[in-house]
C-alpha cells in the first residue's frame, strides 16, 4: 500500500511542527524518516497513523483520501517508541488485543485468535513466552511483542517510531537485521523514524531527511550520502569539515586552495562554503605534484587512535581553520607522523555551496553547486 | 558512614517525642473511646448499639454513602480521564474546581445548600410547587456529603493516569478498539489500585462527615440523623456510655479504612516497582 502526503502543515499553539510537507512512499519499501529531534519526523508519522490531525493538506493511502478517517479505520500498524505494551495483560493477550476488541460480527473465533497469536509469536521468535507479562521481558523482546501486536490486525503498512532507540548497541544491531529480514518476508510497506543516520543508511531503501518541519531530501542511502542536496543533509549524515571562502571569477577560493567551477555568473562575488568528509582528506609528507592548487599545509594538533582508523585534528596554516582527517591505521603507520608535525593536505571531493545574496529580506538561501574537482 | 548518623541521644529524643505525640493524639483517644463505651458494661454497650434510633442512624449513613460514593466514583473517573488524557481549554479551571470542596469549610458547604434549597432559598418556590423537600431531609444530606467528598476519587486518579501517559490508549485505538473498550480494557485496569484507594477514602469521609451534614440535616431523630450527628446528640444528653458506644462504630470504620489503605499502598508500591523496571530496564537483555 503506497502512502501519499500532500501539502501537510501541522502546528501546535506557537510552534510549527510541519510546513507544507509532500512525500510519496512507494508500496513495499522500507523507508526511514531521518532527522534531528524536533525536526517533525515523529509528528509526520503520527499524522499518517491518524493519531494527530493536520491543519492543512491531505494523506492518501493507495490514492484514497484518509485525512479525515479515524485512527481505528485506517488499519495502520503503529509501534511506539517505548512499545506501549498493555502492562496488565500477558503477551498472548497483548498480541490478541486488536482481534479480540472487534465487534462480534467481525471477530475471529477463540481458536482462530489463538492460532494467529501463536503463529505471530513464532514469527517474532518468542514462542513459549505467551504467559509472561511485559515487565518480565527484556527490551528487545518487548519490541518484538509490540511488532507482533501491530501485525496481528493485518495492517496496510507498519509505522515504527524510533524502533531501536531504547536498546543497547548489540540488541539494536540484531533487531535491525531481523527487521530487514521480516520486511523481505512480508513485503509490507514499512516507515520508521530514527535520528541515527547509520541506522537509516543500513536499513532503508529510501531515506527521507527532515529538518525544522521540512523535507530536505529524499533518496537512496547512496544518493543522500554522495549527493546531498544542501549543507544540512551533508553535515547530518556524518562527520564533516567546513571551509569558508569566496567565489571569484567563477573560481572558488578557500584560503590558498582554489577550485574550478562551472558557475556561470562570473561577475558575482559571494561567500562560499566548502564541505568535506574527513576520510577525503589526503595527507602526505611532501607537496604532491600537479594538485598543488588543492593542497594546503596544516599542523597536527591531536591524534586519536580509534582501533582500525586513526583520526587527526589538524589546523590549516593559511586560514587557521581546524578540521579532521581520517585514515586507516596502516596508512597512519606508513606516514609516521606525530603531533605538531607539519604535513601537506590535499582536499578531495569538496562540496561547495554558495550563499547567494538576494536583495529581498529573505534569509540567504544556499545554492548547491557542483565544483569541478 | 558513622559521621553521617546523628548521636544516639538525639535519635532517641526524636523517636520518643514522636511516639509521645502519637500516643497522646491518636492512641489515647482511641483507647478512651473504647473504655468509655464499655464503662457501664457490655450490656449497655450492646443496648446502645441495637437501639432503634442508632440503627436508623446506621441505615441512613449507609444509604448516604451508598449514593454519594458511586456518584463521586463516576464523576471522579470522568474528570480524571478528561484531565489526564486530553488537553483542552479550561483544564486548570476544572482542576481548581475539583479542589474547591477541600478549600471551603464543610459548614459553608452546608450553608450553600440551605441558601439554595432552604425555605427562603432561591429554588424554594420550585421545590414547594413539586412538594419536594431537600433541606432537613435525606436529599440534602446526600447532596452535602457528595459535595464534600467530591475531590477524593479524582485527586487520587489524576496523578496515576498522568504518570501512565497516553501511549497505551493510543496503542489500543490504533489497534481498532473503540473509546469505551479502550477505557474498560486498558485505562481502568491500569488505575484499579488508585481507584480503590480513592473509593476507600471517599467512603470513610462520606460516613464520617459532620459539619456540612449537621447544617442541612435538621437533626430529626430516626429520620435525618447520621451516625456522627447521633453521637453528638447522645453526648449532649449526657448519655456518655451510649455516645461512646456509637462512636466505636465510627472508630472501627476508621481502623478498617487504615488497614485497607496500607494494604493497597503495599500493592501499588509493588506495581510501581514492576512498572519502573519495565520503563528503565529496557536496555538490559535479561536471560529467558
Amino acid at each position: 500500500m503506497s502512502i501519499e502526503v500532500v501539502n501537510i502543515t501541522k502546528s501546535y499553539k506557537s510552534f510549527t511542527a510541519l510546513k507544507n510537507v509532500n512525500l510519496h512512499i512507494p508500496e513495499g519499501e522500507l523507508v526511514a524518516l531521518l532527522g534531528p529531534s524536533g525536526s517533525g519526523k515523529t509528528t509526520l508519522l503520527r499524522l499518517i497513523a491518524g493519531l494527530e490531525q493536520p491543519q492543512e493538506g491531505s494523506i492518501l493511502f493507495h490514492g484514497e483520501d484518509n485525512t479525515n478517517r479515524d485512527v481505528r479505520e485506517r488499519q495502520v500498524g503503529f509501534v511506539f517508541q517505548h512499545y506501549a505494551l498493555f502492562r496488565h495483560m500477558n503477551i498472548f493477550d497483548n498480541i490478541a488485543f486488536g482481534l479480540s476488541v472487534r465487534s462480534r460480527k467481525t471477530r475471529p473465533s477463540k481458536e482462530e485468535i489463538s492460532e494467529k497469536v501463536h503463529s505471530l509469536l513464532k514469527l517474532v521468535q518468542l514462542e513459549g513466552l505467551a504467559h509472561r507479562y511485559p515487565s518480565q521481558l527484556s527490551g528487545g523482546q518487548r519490541q518484538r511483542v509490540a511488532l507482533a501486536r501491530a501485525l496481528a490486525v493485518e495492517p496496510k503498512f507498519l509505522l515504527l517510531d524510533e524502533p531501536f532507540g531504547a536498546l543497547d548497541t548489540k540488541v539494536r544491531q540484531e533487531l535491525r537485521r531481523w527487521l530487514r529480514h521480516l520486511h523481505g518476508k512480508l513485503g509490507l510497506t514499512i516507515l520508521f523514524v530514527t535520528h541515527d543516520q547509520e541506522e537509516a543508511m543500513e536499513l532503508a531503501d529510501q531515506v527521507v531527511v527532515m529538518n525544522e518541519g521540512r523535507v530536505e531530501q529524499v533518496g537512496s542511502p547512496e544518493e543522500i550520502y554522495h549527493h546531498p542536496a544542501n549543507p544540512f543533509v551533508y553535515s547530518f549524515l556524518g562527520r564533516v569539515n567546513l571551509f569558508h571562502g569566496r567565489i571569484q571569477n567563477g573560481k572558488i577560493k578557500l584560503g590558498e586552495a582554489e577550485f574550478e567551477t562551472d558557475w556561470k555568473d562570473k561577475a558575482v562575488e559571494a561567500p562560499a562554503v566548502g564541505y568535506m568528509r574527513p576520510h577525503d582528506v589526503e595527507i602526505s609528507l611532501r607537496p604532491s605534484e600537479g594538485k598543488s592548487a588543492r593542497s594546503v599545509q596544516a599542523v597536527i594538533n591531536h591524534i586519536s587512535l580509534l582501533g582500525p582508523i586513526v583520526r587527526l585534528d589538524l589546523k590549516r596554516l593559511d586560514t587557521d581553520e581546524v578540521f579532521e582527517a581520517e585514515m586507516s591505521r596502516q596508512r597512519f603507520l606508513e606516514l609516521n607522523v606525530e603531533e605538531q608535525s607539519i604535513v601537506n593536505v590535499t582536499l578531495h571531493n569538496v562540496s561547495i555551496y554558495v550563499e547567494s545574496q538576494p536583495l529581498q529580506t529573505h534569509p540567504p538561501a544556499l545554492v548547491p553547486l557542483q565544483a569541478s574537482v | 558512614m558513622k559521621h553521617l548518623t546523628e548521636p544516639a541521644y538525639i535519635r532517641w529524643t526524636l523517636i520518643i517525642v514522636a511516639l509521645l505525640f502519637l500516643g497522646l493524639f491518636l492512641i489515647l483517644p482511641l483507647v478512651a473511646v473504647f473504655t468509655e463505651a464499655f464503662r457501664q458494661g457490655a450490656g449497655v454497650f450492646v443496648a446502645s448499639i441495637t437501639d432503634e434510633e442508632t440503627l436508623s442512624a446506621v441505615k441512613l449513613t449507609l444509604l448516604v454513602a451508598a449514593i454519594s460514593v458511586p456518584v463521586n466514583v463516576t464523576f471522579g473517573i470522568a474528570a480524571a480521564w478528561a484531565i489526564a488524557k486530553f488537553s483542552f481549554r479550561g483544564k486548570n479551571v476544572l482542576l481548581t474546581l475539583i479542589d474547591l470542596p477541600f478549600a471551603v469549610s464543610p459548614v459553608i458547604a452546608g450553608l450553600i445548600f440551605v441558601l439554595l434549597f432552604g425555605s427562603q432559598g432561591v429554588a424554594a418556590p420550585l421545590l414547594a410547587a413539586w412538594d419536594f423537600k431537600i433541606i432537613f431531609a435525606v436529599p440534602g444530606i446526600v447532596l452535602a456529603t457528595t459535595f464534600v467528598t467530591f475531590p477524593f476519587v479524582a485527586r487520587e486518579l489524576i496523578p496515576v493516569m498522568e504518570a501512565q501517559g497516553r501511549d497505551e490508549e493510543e496503542a489500543a485505538v490504533s489497534l481498532g478498539a473503540s473509546g469505551w473498550k479502550t477505557f474498560l480494557r486498558v485505562t481502568l485496569p491500569n488505575v484499579k489500585w488508585g481507584l480503590l484507594y480513592g473509593v476507600i477514602l471517599c467512603n470513610a469521609r462520606a460516613m464520617g462527615e459532620f459539619g456540612a451534614v449537621s447544617v442541612v440535616s435538621g437533626h430529626i431523630r430516626g429520620m435525618t440523623n447520621t451516625l456522627p450527628l447521633h453521637v453528638e446528640i447522645l453526648y449532649n444528653e449526657y448519655q456518655f456510655a451510649a455516645a461512646f458506644a456509637v462512636a466505636t462504630l465510627l472508630a472501627a470504620l476508621a481502623l478498617v479504612t487504615l488497614i485497607l489503605k496500607s494494604l493497597i499502598e503495599w500493592k501499588t508500591e509493588r506495581q510501581a516497582k514492576l512498572d519502573e523496571e519495565q520503563h528503565y530496564d529496557v536496555t538490559g537483555e535479561r536471560a529467558g
